[in-house]
């Protein structure tokens, strides 16, 4: 068996990367067509325009399959019960309550540099998520059981605020396009909400789990 | 031969290891582990060959970026279903024998 998934696995390298060798130039010339908008675009940042207003809709859609992750994930157990609290040591509790604060910021300037530079909500998202995970294994914040209604709040807030957006500007005949003017002001609003809720959803995807005896 | 397309080539051997890893390991967590390792060589491969001739191209970042997180949320939904799996049936692979615990 593994002899065979060996051979397989070899042939199949060397085809793939036969065809990478292979390979004609791109056809189309993103990079160029992607520098000629990034005027319109309210960013200064090709890879946050792509993200959230040439092709906005993709992260939208995104942040819909990460609430879904989550919604089949609490579904999977019903019973929930606490898992036991384990004993975290004091210099761990220490670090992470220095760290904390640390974290915040750390978050909000990735959300602000987002605009200019390598950064943005998913990036916050991520570190306020690190943060809740380093809290709870250092037990300063209990496993989330279940949800409240103002996490449930928290956790759609994102998506909500995007689709809100998506749905105000559908009378220009397009989905997610923004006014030039005024793109950089709802790319920010967008963006802060779904930091605040990537980092609960991705954070809810360790709590919630840790929180249920399945 | 360009610093990206290396990043291609080896993100087509991660896929492959992680392919082959997916097919040969019986432990789901294994499993769930080397799926990352295929998702990681896709992931530089649509980075690696975007800029290989030396522009960037924000459009794959972007996707990727996208990709990542997704990843993640497929990776803990995994690692739910394995979890439920095992507290139902005592199981740790998908096959009736795998019992490694």
């Amino acid at each position: 068996m593994k002899a065979l998934v060996t051979i397989a696995g070899l042939a199949l390298a060397a085809a793939l990367i036969a065809a990478l060798l292979q390979l004609p130039p791109a056809a189309v010339q993103l990079p160029a067509q992607v520098a000629a908008n990034m005027a319109q675009s309210g960013v200064e940042h090709p890879v946050t325009a792509v993200l959230l207003n040439f092709r906005g809709y993709d992260t939208l859609l995104e942040v819909a399959v990460l609430l879904l992750a989550l919604l089949t994930l609490l579904t999977l157990s019903g019973g929930a019960a606490p898992a036991p609290d384990g004993g975290a040591d004091a210099l761990l509790r220490g670090v992470a309550r220095l760290a904390l604060p640390l974290i915040v910021l750390t978050a909000g300037y990735l959300l602000w540099a987002g605009a200019h530079r390598p950064g943005g909500a998913f990036q916050a998202g991520a570190v306020l998520a690190a943060g809740a995970v380093l809290l709870q294994l250092a037990g300063l914040l209990p496993a989330w059981v279940g949800p409240q209604r103002l996490l449930r709040l928290g956790l759609v807030l994102g998506f909500l605020v995007f689709l809100g957006v998506a749905a105000t500007l559908l009378g220009g005949g397009a989905l997610l396009r923004y006014p030039p003017e005024r793109a950089g002001g709802l790319i920010l609003l967008i963006e802060a909400g779904l930091t605040l809720s990537l980092g609960l959803i991705l954070a809810g995807l360790f709590l919630f789990v840790t929180g249920r005896r399945s | 031969m360009s610093t990206g397309l290396l990043y291609a080539l080896a993100g087509v051997l991660l896929f492959v290891l992680g392919a082959a890893g997916v097919v040969v390991l019986a432990h789901l967590l294994r499993k769930i582990l080397a799926f990352n390792v295929m998702g990681s060589g896709a992931f530089l491969v649509l980075v690696g060959l975007a800029q290989r001739e030396g522009v960037v191209d924000p459009v794959p970042q972007a996707m990727v970026l996208t990709g990542i997180v997704v990843a993640v949320a497929a990776t803990a939904l995994a690692l739910g279903l394995a979890r439920a799996l095992h507290a139902r049936t005592g199981r740790t692979g998908l096959s009736e024998g795998a019992r490694l615990d």
